[in-house]
């Protein structure tokens, strides 16, 4: 848990009170719609198809059970009783009136929450794994890290109005589980042979229209450079960004026509004039900063103990949820506990106001009063005892959030889509729906393993569909929905971008296709437990295009 | 359109000259890069302070050897969110040591205004009267800062460990 101190409140409550004058200038007409749009962006205030949308940054996925509580409070307070966790580490709140934004806002400031930067051309919400901390292969809980950059970043004067937004992650683990690839910035904290820890960094990741994995631009980075390194970065994107066309202006396309290699010079030349001066950091202030990541206080414990076996050969459905939600932890005896929002036939990510609630008080009892959020659009408990997995298992499952389905093919990550945002060209939600449906039968889904499906209702590609193991992506043909559907995507340490398996299919056709896919991975494995991604790498598309083509 | 300086409104005492019009001896005069460039030793003569509006995709470095003939640079805002010149700003004051009037010209509003200070700015020309009423006012919306600029304002990380931010310039504070 991170614990503000008064710097941090301060400058929300601030943000808070900027926000409330913006909002009553554009209600008296000072400021015109246009002016007020790029104001309200940079706190996250979207205007979707139906009202304001606010998006609420949750830095590195962590939550305080008084944070969730608030969440939950706000959905009911201003919205219709439940909010929306994205694949980006935020909750979206999509029935919102202006005139209350400023006042859910204070509410929201009163526990450190904040919509700021979590849109607009700025850098956004730094994102990591949200195992952080309790990860058993991380080398430095990322966190620190992460919040050592947010706090640089935010209100920043150089780089609030940059060419177009910019996603920063951070990882310190073995396995990837931020999505690093991604990101326009990407920080991977590693060891060199020395036993050092530095960051390795990658720019130019990003999906949208025109996808493209980082590129490694320094292999190995001194951890107290950090700062001088990203803002190095941030200028020169800032002055060189392609400001002309909003389709080119990610870093990714200036990464792209430059070249990495050329990029890497021009950061690399930026650096040596500021690396160190005043962003240089010193012992004392990454201490400052991790001092204020709070962890329980841990018992010595056993792994396995006599309750939970009895549970795990007792009770079949805690053994089949056990072995979807429960992740290893750094420490013997506990457990990371993973919460799906993943429900048949309910829109993924989505929670309800009495969900939140009754998830805080889960998390004071069980798991030291602190919530994770992932960018799979689940929640994760991460200090359970093992002894009491059993008695928090029954508690989730009858709030309808253990759902043994983590990591199978019904824990679908999906955008928004038509049925809220204003961009969208398709409908994401009922095709989720639709699929958590076909694919109900857990006995199925558990001998399909590992699969990933990710939609998202247009190219701006908000659920990730590009690195999807199946990837579905709106499009609009004559004013209907179809949909292009690929195959092979993946967004860990072996990232891959996926690739088209045929031409786009109408709304109705989008379950059956991917109902062809699995059937024909199915055929195609080499034994069970061959997971779909591996296949893919394996045998290529084109036995996945022969099948699916000979149906439709 | 008003001009703020020093935190106040002021009288704009530089004449803008355009491209081709002639220079007037005796009077401050803010002219085009290009014009500059082209007749920057006639400028270097000149007794009168002389001014440059540099356009924002073109490097600030260039200008860099004429920085002490310059009582002003003029840096632009084309648009409200196109924010090429907070980068120019920072690179003129914190490395190349530009001590001259910098002034924000172009879509400047009222929410830019302390992010322009903290980038190095110390003129603006305000779009809206209102906004220019209100620079006081909105320069003091923050009282906590995290990045160290050469503006000198204490960050959170200086007060936090009890020492001020290295290398800001000792420029005062405007406000
Ligand atoms: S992917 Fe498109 S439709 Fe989906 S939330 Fe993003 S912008 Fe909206």
């Amino acid at each position: 848990m991170y614990v503000h101190d008064a710097f941090d409140r301060r400058l929300i409550a601030e943000r808070v009170e900027e926000f409330r004058d913006q909002v009553r200038r554009r209600l008296s007409g000072e400021l015109n719609e246009d002016e007020f749009k790029l104001l309200r962006l940079l706190n996250g205030v979207y205007l979707q198809l139906h009202a304001y949308m606010l998006r609420i940054g949750i830095p590195y996925g962590t939550l305080s059970s008084a944070q969730l509580r608030m969440l939950a409070h706000v959905a009911r307070r201003y919205d219709r009783g439940y909010g929306h966790f994205t694949t980006r580490q935020n909750i979206q709140f999509h029935w919102i009136k202006l005139e209350d934004l400023p006042d859910a806002m204070a509410d929201l400031a009163r526990v450190g929450l904040h919509g700021i930067q979590t849109s607009g051309n700025s850098v956004r919400n730094v994102t990591t794994d949200q195992w952080a901390g309790v990860a058993p292969d991380e080398i430095e809980d990322p966190r620190v890290w992460a919040e050592v950059v947010r706090q640089h970043v935010t209100l920043h004067p150089e780089f609030t109005f940059m060419p177009r937004k910019f996603k920063i992650a951070v990882g310190t683990a073995a396995h990837d589980r931020a999505a690093l690839r991604i990101h326009d910035l990407a920080l991977r904290l590693h060891r060199n042979e020395a036993g050092e820890a530095g960051f390795e960094v990658m720019v130019g990741g990003g999906l949208g229209r025109t996808p493209f994995l980082a590129k490694t631009i320094k292999q190995f980075l001194p951890k107290h450079d950090v700062l001088s390194y990203v803002e190095a970065v941030l200028r020169t994107y800032n002055q060189f960004g392609r400001r002309d066309n909003a389709w080119k202006a990610r870093i990714k396309i200036l990464v792209h026509d430059l070249g990495a290699e050329a990029f890497g010079r021009e950061v690399e030349q930026e650096w040596q004039s500021i690396k160190d001066g005043a962003l240089a950091l010193d012992d004392a202030a990454v201490a400052e900063i991790a001092a204020r990541f709070r962890y329980p206080d841990y018992e010595r414990l056993a792994d396995d103990p006599v309750e939970l076996k009895e549970a795990r050969a007792g009770d079949r459905r805690f053994e089949t949820w056990h072995r979807s939600a429960v992740a290893r932890h750094r420490l013997p005896g506990y457990a990371i506990v993973t919460l799906s929002l993943k429900a048949e036939g309910e829109t993924p990510g989505d929670a309800t106001a009495a969900q939140m609630d009754a998830i805080a008080d889960l998390a004071d009892r069980y798991s030291s009063g602190e919530i994770r959020v992932g960018h799979e659009q689940n929640l994760a408990l991460p200090h359970v005892r093992q002894q009491d997995l059993y008695p928090l298992w029954r508690a989730l499952d009858a709030i309808g959030v253990a759902t043994p389905n983590v990591g199978l093919v019904s824990d679908i990550i999906a955008c928004p889509g038509l049925d809220y945002c204003s961009l969208a060209n398709a409908r994401s939600i009922p095709i989720a729906q639709d699929l958590s449906r076909r694919f109900r039968d857990g006995d199925l889904a558990r001998d399909l393993g590992r699969l990933h499906i990710n939609i998202s209702g247009c190219i701006n590609a908000c659920g990730h569909h590009h690195v999807g193991h199946i990837g579905i992506l709106g499009v609009e043909k004559n004013g209907e929905e179809y949909y292009q559907v690929t195959i092979g995507g993946r967004a860990d340490e072996e990232a891959e971008l996926g690739q088209l398996i045929g031409p786009a299919v109408p709304y109705g056709e989008v379950a059956n296709v991917v109902e062809d896919i699995v059937a024909a991975y199915v055929e195609l494995r080499e034994r069970p437990g061959e997971i779909f991604i591996d296949t893919v790498k394996r045998i290529g598309i084109e036995p996945f295009k022969e099948r699916v083509h000979a149906t439709h | 359109m008003q001009l703020i300086k020093g935190g106040r409104i002021v009288e704009d005492g530089f004449a803008r000259v355009a491209d081709d019009a002639p220079v007037p001896d005796r009077l401050p005069v803010i002219v085009p890069a290009a014009r500059f460039l082209a007749e920057a030793d006639a400028f270097a003569a000149r007794e009168a302070p002389t001014g440059v509006v540099w356009p924002n995709d073109r490097r600030v470095a260039e200008l860099a050897p004429y920085l002490d003939r310059l009582a002003l640079v003029g840096l632009v805002f084309p648009v409200f969110r196109d924010g090429r010149a907070f980068s120019q700003a920072r690179l003129l004051r914190e490395r190349h040591g530009f001590r001259g009037e910098l002034r924000a010209t172009g879509q400047v509003l009222r929410d830019q205004f302390l992010f322009m200070l903290r980038a190095g700015f110390d003129a603006f020309e305000v779009t809206k009267d209102a906004d220019a009423a209100a620079f006081a006012q909105a320069a003091r919306r923050y009282s906590v800062f995290y990045q160290p600029t050469g503006d000198g304002r204490v960050t959170a990380r200086a007060s936090r460990v009890g020492r001020p931010a290295r290398d800001s310039l000792e420029r005062d504070s405007l406000l």
